[in-house]
């Protein structure tokens, strides 16, 4: 039981990554981003090619993909997004609807739709005993490093100068524009940390989950639950239901194996009848 | 010009009659059918996006439940086809009262959220629940029975089935034309302004997601029919993505377009396909990437702007509009 709480812990930190750059981006620039499980997918099929081709080790690929990733995305920022910002925010949602497409069957032609394998690190090949049970170095390793990450994005955005520039553009943009800031020089950068975030979750997915095109695709949708359950644009709410959902879905396939995919869209229903705006979410966030 | 205008529509749909009719001789008759059960689809997704300003991202519930409700029906009931593809759009307008009831309180990019999720939702029970959907299996061996008639080759069952897509086809135009399609663009426009003028904005919007889903079930269902069988790829999420494709490709708030849009993305998966390409993601995603950056009234709605730019130059040209849902 104890140890099904953790195994959910362990998922959780995969959703409230993910869920915590969507809702930067989200907050910042007012994109949905589809694409985010694609970046997620890139993010493990770039450490294992590096290992692969190039025998460039997990400890290097862990800064060194979500740094190319975050780059791209700054790029595709540049390119695209930032044409489609003042349009209808669905004409971002469906252009990266279109990107992910792209982008998982690109990586599907190169390397077919097999998974494809890749080691743990040595360092953290055994188990460590926690005391009541023992349970494998590398799951303790994704959930303290997930938790770091959310930990420190929590501190600069709520305690910096930069968090406070972020925080004020994201919920008062012609104020903060008012005030000398120059909004638009913000939003590159925080889609690209958003890239890398899902880049980083990506890396650190390669070792336990099957590396293949399609591993974003499947994630994508439910990390949109999250999202909604902690409320679009709340970055406390998305970590905090990224890790309340992988302990849902972990104890639900513990008690009623049956639901435990389904048990995620039922309480995001649930929490949709009871607080529309999700549960963090401002009224305004709905759009 | 006035001629010119009184004429255009009644022109426009007998070609699009003909067109219709002469399709299966054209196109590989099962490929005929595809377009033809994808058009209405895209027509029921418009209907939404075009007319209410609701971006749906979870048809594929409604489109996949359908052809599994219809195959159920066809294969354990014996009754002929028409009943099975009714009750599969049934069964999806009962599916979409509690997933519109709880979406359509949400607006833009939220409302696409979460009926995405809902859909997905719909995904997992068809794919845990194997006694009846069959699981990653799917429903197979569909009938196709009508009254002791033969109709196992597609191209006399593109006729059986043709009148099922150009009644779904006729009921939306008549929706849109409807002082009920009239109330849905003014939500669309203003959903302020519609409230204060006293309509139940929330009421109507789900009457609008219903229809829509009875559409893109009466679709669904024919598909599977035609097919044979209903698997999971229907119900999946990139089903629901793929609509809304061929809407953006064709025009959003067209109608036609819709139809256009279907024929468009259908025959380019069919050419792919049988020039050995597998991943049409590629290249659709590709397409459509650039129909949202460059081209955002569509097919349709590029050649209908050109045809009436032509028509009245002397008037002043409207600004034009980009906000998905107006019909530009």
């Amino acid at each position: 039981m104890l140890q099904q709480a953790f195994n959910g812990l362990v998922g959780g930190a995969f959703y409230a990554l993910l869920a915590l750059g969507l809702a930067v981006i989200f907050g910042m620039l007012g994109v949905v981003n589809f694409a985010h499980g694609a970046f997620y997918m890139l993010g493990a099929f770039g450490s294992y090619v590096l290992l692969d081709s190039f025998g460039v080790n997990f400890w290097i690929a862990l800064p060194l993909v979500p740094l190319v990733l975050g780059v791209t995305g700054v790029a595709v920022e540049r390119l695209f997004i930032r044409r489609l910002a003042p349009l209808d925010p669905l004409y971002n949602f469906l252009f990266t609807f279109g990107l992910a497409l792209i982008l998982q069957d690109l990586v599907k032609r190169q390397y077919g739709v097999q998974s494809q394998p890749y080691p743990r690190p040595s360092a953290l090949n055994g188990s460590i005993d926690l005391g009541l049970f023992t349970y494998p170095a590398y799951q303790v390793f994704v959930l303290a490093v997930s938790l770091v990450v959310c930990g420190a994005v929590w501190f600069v955005l709520a305690r910096t100068r930069v968090g406070m520039i972020v925080r004020a553009s994201t919920e008062r943009p012609e104020l903060t524009r008012a005030l000398g800031i120059d909004v638009a020089r913000w939003v590159t950068p925080v889609f690209g940390f958003g890239i890398a975030l899902a880049g980083f979750a990506g890396v650190l997915a390669a070792p336990m989950r099957a590396v293949n095109p399609l591993m974003g695709a499947d994630l994508i949708v439910t990390v949109f639950a999250v999202v909604v359950i902690g409320g679009l644009g709340s970055v406390f709410g998305s970590v905090a239901a990224g890790f309340a959902v992988g302990l849902v879905s972990a104890l639900g396939n513990y008690y009623v194996p049956s639901l435990s995919q389904t048990l995620v869209f039922i309480l995001m229903a649930a929490v949709l009848l009871w607080r529309p705006a999700g549960l963090f979410g401002r009224e305004e966030a709905t759009l | 010009m006035i001629l010119s205008k009184l004429a255009g529509r009644p022109v426009l749909l007998a070609a699009g009659l003909v067109a219709a009719l002469a399709l299966p001789w054209f196109v590989y008759p099962p490929v005929a059918m595809d377009i033809a059960c994808w058009a209405l689809f895209a027509v029921a997704v418009d209907l939404l996006l075009g007319f209410t300003g609701l971006l749906s991202f979870g048809h594929a519930a409604f489109w996949g439940g359908s052809a599994y409700a219809t195959g159920l029906i066809a294969l354990h009931s014996g009754l002929p086809f028409p009943v099975a593809i009714l009750g599969g759009a049934a069964f999806a307008a009962l599916l979409a009262v509690p997933i519109g009831f709880l979406s359509v309180r949400l607006r833009g990019i939220y409302f696409a959220m979460v009926t995405l999720a809902f859909a997905q939702m719909v995904y997992f029970v068809a794919n845990q629940w194997r006694d009846v959907t069959g699981g990653e299996n799917g429903l197979q061996g569909i009938p196709r029975e009508l009254f002791g008639l033969d109709l196992s080759d597609p191209f006399y069952f593109y006729y059986a089935g043709l009148p099922f897509i150009l009644a779904g086809l006729f009921a939306a135009w008549r929706i849109v034309r409807s002082p009920f399609g009239c109330v849905l663009m003014s939500i669309r426009d203003n959903p302020a302004r519609a409230r204060a003028l006293g309509y139940s904005v929330d009421r109507f919007k789900l009457l609008a997601f219903v229809l829509s889903a009875a559409l893109s079930g009466l679709a669904g269902g024919l598909f599977a029919i035609g097919h044979g069988f209903a698997s999971l790829q229907g119900v999946y999420w990139t089903t629901s993505g793929e609509a809304v494709m061929m809407v953006v490709l064709g025009g959003i708030g067209t109608l036609w377009g819709g139809v256009v849009g279907a024929a468009l993305i259908v025959e380019l998966n069919d050419y792919l396909a049988t020039a050995g390409f597998q991943e049409t993601g590629i290249i659709t995603g590709g397409i459509f990437i650039l129909v949202v950056l460059l081209f955002r009234r569509g097919v349709w709605g590029t050649a209908r702007d050109l045809l009436a730019a032509r028509t009245a130059r002397r008037r002043p040209a409207e600004p034009a509009r980009e906000k998905a849902g107006t019909p530009a």
